[in-house]
């Protein structure tokens, strides 16, 4: 798992990188009431925005970590957007997504260096 | 602003203690939630839900000539568009600070005390109310209250948990006002809220208002509830949030809230005008306002947030003033002002939410049903 500075994890799995957001990011957002996901296939610019997710209080958007295409999206977020509260790391995903250049995951951070910034 | 430089309450450090989430509101260091907004929104929703609302202003008016309310109340009128005169003892009423132009310089309840007048302002307003009230009630001597704790308790358990400590405080009906003692010290009782429940807002000497909250904690019924959930209770309640849903430059009938105009102030009335901005506030009950404050329901789970702009086809119509989630009605729920011709319910209308149009209609307000003890 690599972490962003902006409370994003990533997890890697042969091509497909799983993109989230840390329970320390979701319990900050409180209760996440709406999460609008990118479209499959579209291709993305490291740091565009690709999510919006709406907690009772806020809008926040997400950030593409990588430069590549999203792959698939977490439709059950739709229904469900209380799964990023419950289960961030799990069934509360965001996005697949393919990277053009796997190196760009070497900017981030691994657990320990998380884990020390937000304490 | 750090921290340091903003006002606390008696009941910051209980907050605290408690793992309140602390944001800065109106200058006070306030919780914006204990477990979570969702959480203490059905909480207070199904059982009781204590608030810390000591940041807002209390104002005991007196008037100068020691003639109780009969001479209070008319002196009163000249600032709200209210009728004081017949607001019988042991009842409060909510008001309207009005400006010359007929907007809404602050939303306030005002209470009959006997010989006194007691009155609850918004904490962001406190000192321009007090100057403008001095200002406009030359005869009526105003004291801001800065050693007292406000707390609401409010829920459909909030009479029989109140009850166990003030008995006679479940007699009480809406809008009633008491003087009663909880935990043997003198406690300010009003049967009233900001959640659309049934409750009680009390206020209490600061230096007891710890020992009695926490005595009202105790009891299973009651959770501490923050200024998030505060705020998604009164949306569903269709109530306004002052500096959001009414302003300087929003009138009381533009703002749905004519019924705050008593009827003896209105035209033809016993004591027609006679508040600041009485023309243009009269002339619109009599022949309408441009525009008009709504309920709106946005069709998708996307809330549509305060300032989103509305519309009908390709024509502006309006904004947002205040918009979420509403987690009793399980769907977003917004209000804003329209066009008057676009307020009737039910009136397809699209809401500007990150460059997309979304659709969403007009509806009654209050989204949930309130449930006062008349």
């Amino acid at each position: 798992m690599k972490y962003t500075e902006e409370h994003e994890w990533l997890r890697e799995d042969g091509n497909v990188i799983t993109v989230g957001i840390t329970a320390h990011a979701a319990e900050q957002l409180g209760d996440i009431v709406f999460v609008e996901l990118p479209e499959e296939g579209r291709e993305v610019s490291k740091n565009d925005d690709v999510v919006v997710i709406e907690s009772v209080k806020a809008a926040s958007d997400i950030l593409a970590p990588l430069d590549g295409a999203i792959v698939e999206v977490n439709a059950a977020l739709a229904d469900n957007p209380a799964l990023v509260n419950e289960d961030p790391l799990g069934e509360g995903w965001f996005f697949k997504m393919t990277a053009t250049d796997k190196s760009q995951m070497d900017d981030y951070m691994d657990e320990d260096a998380y884990k020390a910034m937000i304490a | 602003m750090t921290d340091e430089d903003l006002a606390t309450t008696p009941l910051t450090e209980m907050h605290r203690g408690l793992g309140a989430r602390m944001v800065p509101f109106a200058g006070y260091l306030m919780p914006v939630q204990f477990e979570g907004v969702m959480a203490e929104h059905a909480w207070t929703r199904g059982q009781a839900g204590l608030f810390d609302v000591s940041h807002m202003g209390q104002i005991v008016a007196r008037p100068c000539d020691g003639g109780g309310w009969a001479s209070l109340a008319p002196a009163l009128e000249a600032a709200m568009p209210v009728d004081l005169v017949d607001l019988p003892e042991g009842r409060q009423r909510y008001g309207l600070l009005t400006n010359d132009a007929g907007g809404i310089e602050d939303d306030l309840m005002v209470a009959n005390r006997g010989d006194h007048g007691f009155l609850v302002v918004n904490a962001a307003n406190k000192a321009a109310d007090l100057e403008r009230l001095r200002g406009l009630c030359p005869d009526v001597e105003f004291e801001m209250i800065g050693d007292r704790a406000l707390v609401a308790l409010q829920g459909p358990a909030a009479e029989a948990v109140l009850a166990e400590h003030a008995p006679d405080c479940a007699a009480m009906r809406f809008m009633d006002v008491a003087v009663t003692r909880i935990g043997g010290v003198g406690a300010w009782v009003s049967r009233s809220g900001y959640t659309g429940e049934d409750g009680f807002e009390i206020s209490l000497p600061a230096g007891d208002a710890p020992g009695i909250v926490e005595a009202l904690l105790a009891d299973d019924r009651v959770r501490p509830i923050g200024l998030g959930a505060r705020d998604s209770l009164r949306l569903e309640a269709g109530l306004c949030l002052h500096g959001h849903d009414i302003g300087p430059d929003t009138t009381p009938v533009e703002a749905a809230l004519t019924w705050a105009v008593g009827k003896v102030r209105r035209t033809g009335g016993a004591r027609a005008g006679g508040f600041p901005g009485a023309d243009t506030i009269l002339r619109q009950i009599a022949g309408g306002a441009p525009r008009k404050r709504v309920g709106l329901r946005p069709e998708g789970r996307a809330p549509m947030r305060e300032g989103t702009a509305l519309f009908d086809g390709d024509t502006p119509v309006g904004a947002v003033t205040s918009g979420g989630f509403g987690p009793t009605v399980g769907a977003p729920v917004a209000m804003g002002y329209v066009a008057a011709d676009r307020a009737q319910t039910g009136t397809a209308l699209t809401g500007e939410v990150r460059g997309k149009r979304l659709p969403v209609a007009v509806a009654p307000l209050p989204f949930t049903q309130a449930n006062f003890k008349r």
